[in-house]
């Protein structure tokens, strides 16, 4: 497949009101594939952008499940299953003390994943976008009243 | 933002920036330190004691290794020396750090933005230094991974109704979730440091480390939510992790430990010591770096109301145990208490009384509140407190056992005093490392904290 020459179109901003403008109507003329670029995070910039879901609440609770259960269910097993010890006559299953750890590995389990950096605002247009023409975006991010617009070889 | 904005200005109270800074200079400023700022003789002059006390610590644990710990003064009736009142210490230091980047992000306290970095630095550092001790304590440290679930030939599991097991998960999952998030808040200020280094190997490095860090409007929504959801997770470990220290001596039936009081007072004292090392490293750090335009008054004030009320917390504690020694009738309990007041460690109890207690109260003056000097000099006070509160619980208890015949007294021995003072010398170097190699300011959150930061509500 041929690679496009360019990666996007981008404008610079120097203020983050000025960049959410921008991306607001970016948006709405109708660019899907965009991103904006900040040194810092602003409210409200991933919505004007058109990104809604977001999967990180979703990972974390699957793993706070999956690690309490893990936790609580290896100690029944060692204590009561496997290897059942008489200690202070407690019974084997005596979860009022699993309680502690169970709760330690619901926290640790939460999955470790992870996933322009001084004082200017970007916002790109890229090229696999549908509606991406190079001259026409070029005036579109122009109209935009940007400090600069360049474009991004790929 | 708007919050952020008006408690930034408002005329009343210190700023928690000092007006004229802008994204420029605040990234220029903080970034320097790394980057571009020499270091100095006096860096070198403090590092090098702390790395020679750090190597301290490294002998006498390598003597201890070799002779085993009949080199302490830990001998029964007291078998729980210096090593686990070092530990408690530590640790409960380490509380103020996680209290400041996750329960203050989650009220909208900004004005942490500026002091959170180190604080979870300091955390880290923290953590390291008291789980060097539980290690060595137990006698046969290389056995130390029995404490540990894992499948083994002698087919047996870690005892999980022992509160010394659950103190094993509280820790190690404190460390981790603690070193997790100072990573995460780490990265966007690393791409920073990334696109600003001059040295090639630098910018290798700090790019790796920011995994391709962009600041798109997508990585920071996705950063944003795991960020406050860490936050969450990370609160409940500041009130967990001091308890479950806490249990270790409250489900024990010695006089003095088993107690229900334990708990809360303990999560208390550990905030009360851990803001008074904030303190005690914000100050001069903030002095000599010429930070005092972020790290400002309000800082120092709003952490000194910290230290008051944590400290009343603690002395409402210290007031419990008596009146329960008194009034709950035990006879064990009533001559635990006797014994504080009048046995042979009763200086050291009556002296942790006046740290803890008498002396923090000058901090409801407010000329003292923010006056650096007397800060620091009250924080150095109540570290010296919070050290004698775990010394007394831990040794005065155990001294006199239940049956007069097997009473004792504790006296620590050089290698003790070697090994404490070694950790706070480790714990330093670290600290003089973290200044020079990683910003010791959030980057990013300060930005935010900026008026030119504020975007209107649609």
């Amino acid at each position: 497949m041929k690679r496009d020459p360019i990666y996007g179109t981008m404008a610079e901003f120097d203020t983050p009101q000025a960049l959410i403008d921008a991306a607001k109507r970016t948006h709405e003329a109708g660019y899907k594939k965009i991103d904006a670029y900040s040194p810092f995070p602003i409210e409200g910039l991933a919505e004007e952008i058109g990104f809604h879901f977001n999967e990180v609440p979703l990972v974390v609770l699957i793993g706070g499940i999956i690690g309490g259960l893990t936790g609580y269910v290896m100690q029944y097993w060692m204590s009561a299953v496997d290897y059942p010890l008489n200690i202070g006559g407690k019974p084997p299953h005596s979860w009022p003390a699993f309680v502690v750890i169970t709760f330690e590995m619901t926290i640790l389990n939460v999955p470790r994943f992870a996933f322009a950096s001084k004082d200017r605002f970007f916002l790109i247009v890229f090229s696999s976008d549908k509606k991406y023409h190079r001259a026409e975006t070029r005036q579109f991010l122009e109209s935009l009243a940007p400090r600069s617009v360049s474009e991004v070889p790929s | 933002m708007d919050e952020q904005y008006k408690t930034a200005v408002d005329p009343e109270r210190a700023p928690v920036i000092e007006p004229g800074h802008t994204f420029g200079t605040v990234t220029e400023k903080i970034s320097a330190i790394v980057l571009t700022r020499p270091a100095s003789n006096g860096w070198f002059l403090g590092f090098g004691i702390a790395f020679m006390l750090t190597m301290m610590l490294l002998y006498s644990i390598g003597y201890l290794f070799l002779k085993g710990i009949g080199i302490w003064g830990v001998n029964i009736p007291v078998g729980w020396g210096f090593a686990i009142v070092n530990f408690v210490w530590w640790i409960g230091i380490g509380h103020a750090g996680t209290l400041i980047s996750a329960i203050l992000l989650l009220l909208r306290q900004s004005w942490r933005n500026s002091i959170n970095r180190f604080a979870e630095a300091m955390t880290l550092f923290a953590v390291a230094c008291a789980g060097v001790f539980p290690a060595i304590h137990i006698g046969r440290p290389w056995l130390a991974y029995w404490l540990f679930p894992y499948p083994n030939t002698m087919k047996v599991w870690p005892q999980f109704r022992s509160p010394l097991i659950w103190d094993v998960f509280a820790v190690s999952t404190y460390a981790t979730i603690s070193a997790l998030f100072w990573f995460i808040g780490l990265v966007p200020d690393l791409a920073t440091l990334r696109d600003r280094a001059e040295n090639r190997w630098a910018k290798l490095i700090y790019g790796m480390l920011s995994m391709g860090w962009r600041g798109s409007a997508r990585h920071w929504h996705r950063y944003e939510t795991m960020y406050l959801l860490l936050a969450g997770l990370a609160t409940p470990l500041v009130l967990s992790v001091h308890t479950v220290v806490s249990f270790d001596f409250a489900v024990g039936i010695v006089p003095g430990w088993h107690t229900t009081i334990f708990p809360p007072y303990f999560v208390a004292g550990a905030i009360y010591s851990g803001f008074a090392m904030v303190l005690m490293l914000a100050i001069p750090i903030r002095k000599i770096y010429g930070l005092e335009d972020f790290i400002t008054e309000r800082h120092l004030q709003n952490s000194a109301k910290v230290m008051l009320a944590t400290g009343l917390i603690v002395a409402y504690g210290y007031g419990i145990e008596a009146f329960m020694g008194w009034y709950g009738g035990d006879r064990y309990d009533t001559f635990t208490l006797w014994n504080r007041l009048h046995g042979p460690y009763a200086v050291p109890y009556w002296m942790l009384l006046i740290c803890n207690i008498f002396i923090p109260q000058v901090l409801w003056i407010r000329r003292l509140r923010t006056s650096p000097g007397a800060l620091f000099f009250v924080s150095g006070v109540i570290l010296v407190g919070m050290w004698l509160e775990r010394f007394i619980i831990v040794v005065v208890s155990l001294h006199r056992d239940f049956l007069t015949s097997s009473w004792g007294m504790y006296y620590p021995t050089r290698w003790d005093w070697m090994t404490y003072i070694g950790t706070i010398g480790m714990f330093l170097a670290l600290m003089f490392l973290f200044l020079r190699i990683l910003p010791a300011i959030s980057i990013f959150e300060m930005r935010t904290l900026l008026p030119e930061a504020e975007v209107k509500a649609e």
